[in-house]
């Protein structure tokens, strides 16, 4: 294959992986659009592999690493379950951060790659080559730190170092300074040096950053990381002079930077205080006991009353949050659900934007159940519906529908978007105890007078539930 | 102390209504409320006294009593000059008001130094003042009885028949204006089997028209006329004409005209004009429901029924009051969900809440000060954020997406950014080779692609958009690819083939279980979304 025919087929793919985020728009179109991701990505890499710049000897080697790599892809895929979606991501985002790191030394210890350049070009190429190493390292250390905060395998609280902003600014410091090292390099063998402490530094960084962010943060911190290691691909593509990787890149980069910024909003905190870390740590311990504190006596509930509330509604919203995940209870919740929508209340699920620890993590869980998606709604569109709604039920989700929020402006959460549950005429939360949730603020909805507390595990409350609403 | 509600007798001329009937009656004495009620109160409304006395009510006789002896008084029309001095001071009144139109009245009752909630200023924009809006279930009723009286001035069937004498063709009505009167008026002519056609200014009312059976006529001119709070506003010179000529149309076909159009505050508009009552067929007969405000026929006569050209024209005044037993109890309830609003914690005291937006509204003197009118509704803000959180970024995607998460950013931010965008590329232009330019025009434009489609996504497929991103940057495969082994001619003596090739394949298999696994599991994620 020629040069000019791989860069047609380029071409091509590049339209089907536009294609296919555009598809993204709606479910209908879903499924077509990861049909044209698929496609894209076998034209490139066939376009690649029969290309001028990969030889015959390499196809055994070639098809050898994409058996493995498929096998242990599928495999994972297969197995995963839908709660464990979130590590899944961030595990997949270290391995792209990974892969660059790789791709990135060998392109520097290849003499090939950089015979013909001279001057400017020369160094532009180092510096490619030394960003695209930075960007794949912190990518792939803080992708692991992620999984491992998201699958409890490292504590989800925030790790504060003290003068943690020095820290890293003495990093990004040494950073640069081994980066004017690098390019005055005269040998291989003495870039490497700085090439592997910048690593090790941006390794280090990608730890502490992850590590500094509580767990409520965490759907901008997946997001974030998503959009990294779509810049790791770009940085690489410069690096090879690879425009679809730059493209392709680019895309996953933007995409990954808007997912972040549409978290920051519904979290109403800035990016760049989410990626400092911590959470309302500025003001000493977080939510110091003091006026904005509600107090007062909560209304314990059973299942049975529970469920009697439910049976005498005509509007239910159901509020799931991180605490459903964890529970399983999904596919308890649709069984009520479908039970409800036979006996004529009208069931919907009101899911605010930074529910579960990824963005759409609840869409997601509530479609593995089989919730009808067009009952499914995003808070703006059912928001206003509160007052008109007879039972809210909140499973275990608990800032999202913090009314401090909107009524306390000393609240660490102050000005967050949240779903009004208050409004409803009867509110029901569910919870295993009175603890706070991540952002450490008191709720003041578990005080309210219409609110009922329903202690317990999620799922064994809701299984309770439904055996009461059958009986 | 529970407080007391008396209800009045009507003094109005012809006014038969009543502000309480006995089934009300039972649920303020529920709220915690005593209620005295004026001997004969109910008379007009087919309610007897024992009526009342059987649900818990006491009857006084006399106006003069009653007054003295409540806190809160229940009326329907506003009180009359004597009346407002029977009010005790310190009590509640809550009646129709019209405080734009009386002034004088509201000044009266302010000197009483009394609480007054006039029921005609609730803000009807809010859903939840709804459950008391009383000019909605008077209005209700007067364009029911609309219908009949125009019924029985009208020598034929409403319904089209086909009998052994012949066939009668259906009548033909026309409803000018449809508001809450126009909408009862269109339901009860249509049900009756009538063929109904009616126009507002309103674009909007339109199919709440074509869902009660009616059929919408549009003035063939393009502009909308929705004023505040549910009324229409007075449209144009242009507007007008053509509105002139579709009423003379209508009016020489239809057989009976129905008119409800009310401008607040103002005069009624007059639709039709002596000319088109000539035009129209003898026999005919026109109801003209705004006769109380002028008329929006030229020849009515408020309060009397009149023929002239040979078509009836019936200008009563009291609608409503000549179906007073429904009203009355529609009123009765609209007041007594006002007095929830106010007695929420039903121990029969009543708690003016002026942070209450709906309760703000009506109250138009509190504790002889006048309050009316109330300041401007809260608007909600909500349709302005979106814009505000869309403008912002564009600004964050100009610098390079890395600060995707910037405030909704206002124009001096925006220029900023420009700025500091400008001498970056600049900087770039003016230093880097031909070669890294065209890389990076393509990665700028591709930033702004990704930037527009990925905006278009459903918050519900994030988690599969982040995993399909995630499968296409293994696309890093490809650099990946060509270094494991590029062909022979290009190999200089000192490469070190080994070391690459390890780096080469691991990164490879890495990218590969990315590229699989994340295209796998978004399909099947994608697979389990369902309608």
């Amino acid at each position: 294959m020629s040069q000019s025919l791989a860069t047609a087929s380029y071409i091509g793919a590049t339209i089907l992986f536009i294609l296919c985020l555009g598809g993204l728009s709606n479910q209908e179109t879903a499924r077509r659009g990861n049909l044209y991701g698929m496609i894209g990505m076998t034209i490139a890499v066939l376009a690649t592999v029969f290309g001028p710049n990969v030889s015959a000897s390499a196809y055994a080697w070639i098809i050898t690493a994409m058996v493995i790599g498929a096998n242990v892809g599928l495999y994972a895929a297969r197995t995963v379950q839908m709660t464990q979606m979130p590590e899944l991501v961030a595990l997949m985002h270290s391995m792209v951060g990974l892969a660059a790191m790789f791709v990135g030394f060998a392109n520097y210890i290849d003499p090939v790659a950089a015979s013909h350049l001279t001057g400017t070009e020369k160094s532009i190429h180092e510096i490619e080559i030394y960003v695209g190493i930075l960007i794949g390292a912190v990518t792939f250390s803080g992708s692991v730190v992620a999984f491992g905060k998201l699958s409890g395998k490292i504590s989800g609280n925030p790790l504060l170092l003290p003068g943690r902003h020095w820290i890293n600014l003495a990093g990004l410091l040494v950073v640069i300074f081994f980066g004017r090292m690098f390019l005055h390099a005269d040998s291989v063998g003495e870039g490497m040096l700085s090439l592997l402490v910048m690593t090790v530094i941006a390794l280090a960084f990608g730890v502490h950053m992850v590590m500094a962010i509580g767990g409520a943060d965490m759907p901008v911190v997946v997001s974030m990381l998503n959009s990294y290691s779509g810049w790791a691909a770009a940085a690489t593509g410069f690096m090879l002079s690879n425009d679809l990787l730059i493209v392709t890149g680019a895309l996953v980069g933007s995409s990954g930077a808007i997912l972040s910024y549409i978290m920051c909003a519904a979290m109403n905190r800035h990016f760049i205080s989410v990626i400092a870390g911590g959470f309302g740590t500025t003001g000493g311990t977080p939510a110091a006991a003091g006026d904005g504190q509600p107090a007062g006596e909560v209304q314990p509930i059973l299942a049975q009353e529970t469920a009697e509330l439910l049976l005498d509604a005509k509007n239910v919203i159901i509020i799931p949050g991180y605490g459903m995940a964890v529970a399983q209870a999904q596919h308890t919740v649709y069984e009520i659900t479908r039970f409800l929508r036979d006996k004529g209340v009208n069931v919907r699920f009101g899911i605010h934007p930074v529910a579960g620890r990824m963005p759409g993590h609840m869409n997601v869980l509530l479609a593995e159940a089989k919730v009808p998606y067009d009952i499914v709604l995003e808070m703006d569109e059912l928001n206003e519906d509160f007052p008109k709604t007879d039972v809210a039920m909140v499973i275990g989700a608990n800032d999202i529908v913090n009314p401090g929020a909107q009524d306390d402006p000393s609240s660490p959460i102050a000005g967050m978007p949240v779903l009004e549950a208050w409004k409803a005429k009867t509110s029901i939360v569910m919870k295993r105890s009175m603890a706070s949730g991540y952002a450490g603020v008191d709720n003041p909805l578990f005080y309210k007078e219409n609110n009922r507390m329903l202690f317990g595990d999620a799922k064994k409350m809701l299984d309770e539930v439904l055996v009461a609403m059958k009986a | 102390m529970p407080l007391t509600i008396g209800v009045p007798k009507e003094t109005a001329d012809g006014e038969k209504r009543v502000a309480t009937v006995p089934e009300v009656v039972e649920k303020l004495k529920k709220l915690g409320f005593a209620v005295l009620v004026e001997s004969g109160a109910g008379d007009a409304a087919t309610t007897s006294d024992d009526a009342y006395r059987a649900a818990g009510a006491e009857i006084v006789e006399g106006a003069a009593a009653l007054w003295s002896g409540s806190d809160i008084i229940f009326k329907v029309r506003g009180p009359s000059e004597h009346e407002v001095g029977l009010l005790r001071e310190g009590a509640t009144l809550i009646s129709f008001i019209w405080p734009a139109q009386n002034p004088d009245l509201l000044q009266q009752l302010a000197d009483r130094k009394v609480t007054v909630l006039a029921i005609d200023a609730l803000p009807r924009t809010l859903s939840r003042a709804q459950k008391m809006d009383a000019l909605t279930s008077q209005a209700g009723v007067a364009g029911y009885r609309a219908v009949i009286e125009a019924a029985n001035a009208f020598g034929r069937f409403f319904n089209g028949q086909i009998t052994a004498a012949g066939k009668v063709q259906p009548a033909k009505v026309f409803i000018a204006g449809a508001g809450v009167a126009g909408l009862a008026a269109i339901g009860t002519a249509a049900s009756l089997g009538a063929i109904v056609r009616a126009n507002d200014t309103r674009a909007e009312v339109a199919d709440q028209v074509v869902s009660l059976g009616g059929e919408f006529v549009k003035v063939d001119y393009e502009e909308e006329g929705s004023g505040g709070g549910g009324y229409a506003k007075v449209m144009s010179e242009g507007f007008q004409k053509a509105q002139r000529e579709m009423y003379a149309k209508q009016a020489r076909d239809a057989d009976i005209i129905i008119t409800t159009a009310l401008i607040p505050g103002k005069p009624a508009p007059k639709l039709i004009t002596a000319e088109m009552v000539q035009s129209m067929k003898a026999g005919s007969v026109i109801v003209d429901m705004a006769a109380e405000q002028g008329g929006n026929c030229e020849l009515t006569e408020p309060g009397r029924v009149v023929v002239k050209h040979g078509v009836t024209i019936i200008g009563y005044t009291d609608l409503v009051s000549r179906l007073a037993k429904q009203s009355s109890t529609l009123y009765a309830t609209n007041l007594f969900r006002l007095t929830e609003e106010l007695c929420k914690t039903k121990d029969g005291i009543i708690d003016v809440n002026m942070d209450d937006e709906a309760i703000r509204g009506l109250t138009v003197v509190k504790e002889g000060a006048i309050t009316w009118p109330p300041p401007a509704p809260k608007l909600s803000a909500a349709p302005a954020k979106p814009a505000a959180a869309k403008a912002a970024p564009p600004a964050a995607a100009k610098s390079h997406g890395h600060g995707a998460a910037s405030a909704p950013s206002p124009a001096k931010k925006a220029a900023v950014v420009f700025g500091v965008a400008a001498l970056f590329f600049w900087f770039i232009g003016a230093g880097a080779p031909a070669a890294f330019l065209n890389h990076f025009t393509v990665f700028v434009l591709a930033c702004f692609v990704g930037y527009m489609v990925v905006w278009n996504v459903k918050p519900a497929l994030h988690t599969p958009l982040m995993s399909v991103t995630n499968a296409i940057s293994s696309i890093i495969a490809i650099g990946a690819l060509v270094q494991i082994a590029p062909p022979m001619e290009a190999i200089s003596l000192d490469r070190p083939d080994g070391w690459i090739r390890v780096l080469a394949i691991i990164a490879m298999i890495l990218a590969t279980i990315n590229m699989f696994g994340g295209f796998a599991v978004t399909q099947r994620m994608l697979a389990m979304f369902r309608k």
